[in-house]
């Protein structure tokens, strides 16, 4: 039978998890329905390099005045994007989005006092390879407090929303640092289960790709739900 | 002691947060400049064959509060029952739809066609659906539920995944209601007595 792996709901975090508070009434309370997928999950969007720009991937430049650059410390983040096969997943899109190193967000909504950076927008988007590699250049986030607990601080991270090669394999997540003592602390990374389970969102600085006198680099693999594939199917396909 | 599974374990989800806007909507979220336009806010690029359909809804917390930091995306079959980049898809139909909902009142709309009907694995045929992911603040994993149509009893009667839901008094949850010619309307409910049936997939 082909279709996608299901998902893991033990590793994956619950809809309810009080400590998050805004999670207490926007999670659903009854079971999920489960179905193999259908075409309607093993298909989805596919995206082409046409819809990107020059400096997508380059949140240093892709907000900032000419000649100009966003402050705070250059980052080059890389890595791949696989399924649980181990099988790149190329033509992936994947969106980026971020505060700037003061910890602030460019969103009418956002309150923090840090100051926003007139060179930095935030948002940045790529293609992955035919090896599922991509690269972004961005700066590093700083940290943020946000109205949880009486003290609750964000650890630096960036959002990531990918698109595989099916609806099945939408995900959204966030990327961490490697060293951050903000990580355990924080009550999204929390949600999670597993000790290994952050781990698997934590990027690690990567040396061989920094880029010397310029930026540093760290690495972050992303991966994506495996489709089965087997010579013995025994039941005819729908489609 | 066995041999270890080398498999990967897929990313671990984490929430869109308040600012999803800010990276899959940006000229929404008054970011511009950045990009020529948001992804997803035209589904039709030409002349579209089949019915043009209008889908409005709007998403509310258990307490009935309208999200308005949510984002929504759509997934369809053509008129024809044929996805996007399979053989013999409608050209000008991009089958995807993605909206930040009204700024105001968070409600979200898309401008569509009504789709066709699509195989399941047996064989049998699926009624026509629109596949729907819910992404928020507050919301730790994506929320993967399907639009079918109020008008559609004959097929939604057989249709392999309504059939085999044990409470059948929720399966109204999952149908869009006509309001007028062309439009339908999709609320959806996270919580409560109304809870909309999220899938599993
Ligand atoms: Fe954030």
């Amino acid at each position: 039978m082909t279709g996608y792996v299901a998902r893991d709901r033990r590793w994956q975090p619950d809809a309810l998890t009080p400590a998050y508070k805004s999670s207490l009434k926007r999670s659903p309370q009854a079971a999920l329905i489960s179905f193999p997928t259908t075409i309607s999950e093993e298909t989805g969007p596919v995206f082409g390099h046409d819809i990107l720009g020059p400096l997508d991937a380059d949140l240093i430049h892709n907000f900032a005045a000419d000649g100009a650059s966003a402050i705070g410390p250059r980052i080059i983040v890389h890595g791949r994007v696989l399924d649980e096969f181990g099988r790149p997943v190329p033509n992936a899109l994947v969106e980026v989005w971020q505060a700037n190193a003061g910890g602030r967000y460019r969103h009418r909504k956002e309150s923090y006092l840090a100051p926003l950076d007139p060179n930095f927008g935030g948002c940045g988007r790529f293609l992955t390879g035919e090896d599922g590699s991509y690269e972004f250049r961005t700066i590093q986030p700083g940290p943020y407090p946000w109205p949880n607990g009486p003290n609750d601080w964000r650890p630096a991270h960036i959002h990531f929303s990918v698109f595989g090669a099916a609806f099945a394999q939408r995900l959204i997540t966030q990327m961490y640092f490697e060293g951050d003592p903000m990580i355990p602390l924080c009550p999204i990374v929390g949600v999670l289960n597993a000790k290994e389970a952050v781990e698997a969102l934590v990027a690690s600085l990567d040396m061989t790709r920094t880029v010397p006198m310029d930026a540093r680099a760290y690495k972050f693999d992303i991966v994506l739900r495996g489709r089965r594939q087997t010579a013995f199917e025994n039941r005819p396909e729908g489609m | 002691m066995a041999q270890k599974l080398t498999h990967l374990r897929e990313s671990p989800s984490q929430t869109a947060g308040p600012y999803v806007h800010i990276g899959c909507t940006p000229n929404f979220a008054e970011l511009n400049g950045v990009y020529p336009q948001d992804l997803g806010n035209v589904m039709k690029t030409g002349v579209v064959q089949g019915r043009e359909i209008t889908v409005t809804g709007t998403v509310f917390d258990g307490t009935g509060t309208p999200l308005r930091d949510a984002m929504i995306e759509i997934w369809q079959a053509d008129a024809a029952g044929v996805y996007p980049g399979q053989a013999g898809c409608d050209p000008n139909f991009t089958g995807w739809g993605r909206s930040a909902g009204d700024m105001e009142t968070g409600e979200f709309r898309f401008e569509t066609v009504k789709p066709g009907q699509v195989g399941f694995r047996d064989g049998r045929m699926q009624a026509p659906h629109v596949t729907f992911w819910i992404v928020a603040r507050g919301i730790n994993i994506g929320l993967h539920t399907r639009m079918y149509f109020e008008d559609e009893a004959k097929a939604n009667a057989i249709d392999p995944i309504l059939s085999r839901i044990e409470h059948q008094v929720r399966v109204p949850t999952l149908l869009a209601k006509a309001q007028s010619d062309g439009h339908y309307r999709f609320d959806i409910h996270l919580q409560g007595p109304q809870e909309t049936i999220f899938f599993d997939s």
